[in-house]
């Protein structure tokens, strides 16, 4: 690792002045970030750690019926503080990575870093979660916007994430059997208003909602609704040794189905 | 270079250490605590669990800044006071749950977080549990063994795989 400098401001303000320095970078758990420096594929000169941040840390429940999370939450804790109100994200939380990352690793710092495989981005594009940052407020709809990139500026840090509880949810996950990560990952949410159903680990534009398995699920919300459908286009999905495109296609519409007649 | 001040084992630690510097490169090099392992140094093997405010963590993907103020407990703390092992440890003997050896500091720091989480895992809990732990010896069933062990459960049950 080249070496930088480390500070650990205990509260947003003082990051945010932290971050104005030039090439400083914020450290969220570090489970990939820290990683990424060690290959020597990042030469930040100063890493500004958000986990002595008080404020935006916990899960609680809202007056408007929405479970709010702070970004630096880890995912240790919300896989045991979201199960009695929202087990679907409970669930996918308490199935990243192993337990020592988990009890690292924030809900933060995975959407900020937005990889491809990684599961919260299917939890909140599929729940049409709220991004809430220092600046602003972002729908999940506008806030992913293709593999590792997200609307985030410079020194914008996300300090809450609010999902509206669905009716019933689930994710599934087909691990990559080396990595764990999802080599495809498939949240889907029920509201009274409809469904949503999002995807991550197969597309080369990172995580997609599947519009088609959308609608068919908001008409009649079981497994046998997707059997009639085609899979979703494999060929800008990813291809690697894992998996082709149309091989994650395929496995899509399995999870899809999967996770509806797991839905709780 | 920083000033850190930490826990270790229940006593205060003090030291001088750059932003780059690991928990488990502050803990060894610094400490002389070299029972904590790096095994991969990529945050796969676990051979460097350590619990830091009582919860498990991958020390080789940790700063040691980050652990400023914090508890540590390590290996080297795990024993009872005076000195013969701990039941987890005590287990991992008696069930032959290591070989070489390499991996059985982290293996045991993750055993002794999971009994504290859940005191009567089930097998599939406990190699659950242990998915961010590899050993490179023992095919784990042992280990399995002895986890089902120090939490007082009958290992028989356990048909090899």
């Amino acid at each position: 690792m080249y070496n930088f400098d480390l500070v650990r401001p205990t509260s947003i303000d003082e990051a945010v002045k932290a971050l104005g320095e030039e090439d400083a970078q914020p450290l969220a758990g570090g489970q990939t970030l820290i990683p990424t420096l060690k290959q020597r594929l990042a030469m930040p000169t100063k890493l500004v750690s958000l986990t002595g941040i008080a404020d935006i840390k916990g899960v609680c429940k809202t007056d408007d019926g929405q479970l709010a999370i702070g970004g630096g939450t880890t995912h240790g804790t919300v896989a045991k503080e979201a199960m009695a109100d929202f087990p679907g994200l409970a669930n996918l939380a308490a199935n990243v990575g192993d337990p020592a990352v988990r009890n690292r690793g924030t809900i933060g710092g995975s959407l900020a870093n937005n990889d491809p495989s990684a599961c919260y981005p299917a939890a909140a594009l599929g729940t049409g979660a709220t991004i809430k940052t220092n600046k602003r407020e972002i729908a999940a709809d506008d806030y992913f916007q293709g593999m590792f990139a997200t609307a985030l500026e410079e020194a914008e840090i996300i300090t809450e994430v609010r999902f509206p509880i669905p009716e019933k949810s689930n994710y599934q996950k087909f691990e990559q059997q080396a990595s764990r990560f999802a080599l495809v990952g498939v949240f889907v949410a029920k509201y009274a208003d409809g469904v949503r159903v999002a995807v991550t680990g197969a597309s080369n534009e990172g995580v997609f909602r599947w519009s088609e398995a959308e609608s068919a699920l908001s008409s009649n919300f079981s497994a046998e609704a997707i059997d009639s459908l085609s899979a979703p286009d494999g060929s800008n999905m990813i291809s690697d040794l894992h998996g082709s495109g149309d091989y994650r296609a395929h496995i899509v519409k399995v999870m899809t189905k999967r996770a509806v007649a797991a839905a709780s | 270079m920083t000033k850190v001040s930490m826990t270790v084992n229940g006593k205060s630690v003090s030291g001088e250490v750059e932003g780059r510097t690991l928990l488990v490169n502050f803990l060894r090099n610094d400490l002389r605590l070299t029972g904590t392992h790096v095994g991969c140094d990529t945050s796969q093997c676990g051979a460097c669990v350590v619990h830091v405010n009582g919860e498990a963590v991958k020390a080789c993907t940790m700063f040691a800044a980050e652990a400023d103020g914090a508890e540590v407990s390590t290996i080297e703390g795990a024993a009872n006071p005076d000195g013969s092992l701990n039941a987890i440890q005590q287990a991992f003997q008696d069930h032959h749950g290591l070989q070489c050896g390499f991996c059985t500091p982290g293996m045991v720091m993750s055993a002794a977080a999971l009994l504290k989480e859940n005191p009567k895992p089930s097998e599939h809990e406990i190699r659950s549990y242990l998915q961010g732990n590899i050993c490179r010896c023992t095919g784990y069933h042992n280990i399995i063994k002895a986890i089902m062990a120090a939490s007082g459960q009958d290992v028989e049950q356990i048909a090899a795989e």
